[in-house]
């Protein structure tokens, strides 16, 4: 192929329509609570693992329910499945069962 | 003709009819003008209401049976085209030729929804498949929500919080709206992914979180924070959207089946007129100006002139009807002076 000298880029944008929402799907059927996340991000401010690398918990699940998978693969395993962002969830939301879920698609996948 | 004294309510919705009936049985003389044939205002274009799902026409029923019991006179079909001030209290020219005195007069001329053509962005008018939220009741009323819908998207603050189109202030029900709506689909489309794109989601009333949280359990429906930026039409008629998944921090893109518009209020033309002939003042966004907002607001600048419902500010149908309680308490207070 000829190089021009330029590449077109890739979009940002979540293109929902073709993502693979196969693990979004998986984790709704094993951890039903998840669908009451309203995003206040109560889970990550007091996430661990998110206060010393990048695992973002709140943001993790979004991106997952989104299909959004490669974003979010590489962090799964820095959550130490402590469980402190359970005690803080105002709707309840099994967040460490969500993170095992999404560990468990993953493997099978 | 007895010796009562006699009060105007202008508008004959929720708000009017509820005022009428309280000060009649407070012992006045009142009278209902409606620009419609019947009484009810937006209600008639309603099927059911939140958070409890009863339906719009048995409210409409209660009010109208209430007004009829308590021996208010009402002029339908007729519309204020006058009004003066006279000595200790005014005349109302009707659009009939009527000629009414009132000691004292209410308005309840009520919101109109916004006209979503106003937002070219998202097509209405346009694109067949996007759809307000009023067109999308009276739908759901007639059940005649196509199958074949796979995927809906419903747009939070169309007119709402915008200045864009002039309207800063949120109309307080689409949002309850949205969820009561979301449900009421998917109840009809089980198969069907709904989609609702809001600013912030504001459940102030009881039982509205509830409800919001019922329609993510229970219902499935995804809640995205994000504001629908644009909207365009594939070959199919299909609705390409996008919108930023704020949460996520990234663009979002996706087609729909359809993208309802969930239109906010604005006031009814009824509303700025009726403020023109009486000289009452108005807010910036063209609500009329009540009194102090704790102890007076159903109080205007004109004395004897007061105001109660959606004619002052978007409000839901309890807050209306507790609304114009209050406000048939300040009239009574006035005339009995």
């Amino acid at each position: 192929m000829v190089n021009f000298g330029f590449t077109i880029s890739v979009t940002r944008a979540v293109e929902y329509d073709k993502n693979d929402k196969g693990c979004a799907e998986y984790v709704a059927l094993r951890v039903p609570s998840s669908s009451a996340c309203i995003g206040c991000g109560g889970c990550s401010a007091t996430c661990t693992a998110g206060n010393l690398t990048e695992f973002n918990i709140r943001k993790i699940q979004m991106l997952m329910k989104r299909g959004e998978n490669q974003l979010y693969k590489e962090q799964l395993h820095k959550c130490m499945l402590c469980g402190k962002c359970l005690t803080v969830c105002p709707r309840g939301v099994d967040t460490r069962g969500m993170i095992l879920a999404m560990i468990e698609y993953m493997r099978e996948k | 003709m007895s010796d009562k004294k006699h009060i105007v309510v202008i508008g004959g919705g929720p708000a009017g009819c509820v005022a009428a009936e309280r000060l009649s049985r407070l012992g006045f003389r009142v009278s209902i003008v409606e620009k419609e044939c019947e009484l009810g205002g937006n209600l008639n274009n309603w099927d059911r209401l939140f958070p409890d799902g009863k339906r719009a026409s048995e409210m409409v029923t209660k009010l109208v049976n209430d007004v009829k019991m308590a021996d208010v006179a009402v002029w339908t079909d007729v519309e204020p085209i006058e009004a003066k001030r006279v000595e200790n209290g005014f005349t109302i020219l009707l659009s009939d030729k009527s000629l009414l005195f009132a000691d004292a007069v209410m308005l309840t001329t009520g919101f109109a929804p916004f006209n979503a053509i106003r937002k070219e962005e998202y097509g209405y008018g346009i694109y067949r498949n996007v759809t307000t939220s009023v067109e999308l009741e009276n739908m759901i009323q007639a059940h005649i929500v196509p199958d074949t819908v796979s995927r809906v998207g419903m747009v939070h603050c169309v007119g709402s919080r915008d200045e864009k189109c002039g309207n800063m202030y949120c109309s307080k029900v689409c949002c309850i709206t949205a969820v009561k709506q979301a449900i009421e689909l998917k109840q009809m489309l089980p198969n069907a992914e709904i989609f609702c794109f809001y600013m912030d989601m504001r459940m102030f009333g009881p039982g509205y979180e509830e409800l919001y949280r019922e329609a993510q359990e229970r219902y499935g429906i995804k809640f995205v924070r994000g504001r629908v930026s644009e909207a365009s039409e594939d070959s199919e008629g299909r609705v390409a959207i996008k919108v930023e998944d704020t949460l996520v921090g990234r663009p979002m893109r996706m087609k729909l089946d359809r993208l309802v518009l969930m239109v906010g209020m604005e006031p009814s033309a009824g509303t700025r007129s009726v403020a023109e002939l009486l000289g009452v003042k108005t807010k910036v966004n063209g609500f009329i100006q009540g009194g102090d907002p704790h102890i007076a607001a159903n109080q205007t600048n004109v004395p004897g002139v007061f105001v109660a419902g959606t004619a002052t500010a978007p409000m839901n149908s309890t807050d209306t009807l507790n609304d114009a309680c209050a406000a048939a308490f300040q009239v009574a207070n006035y005339l009995n002076g």
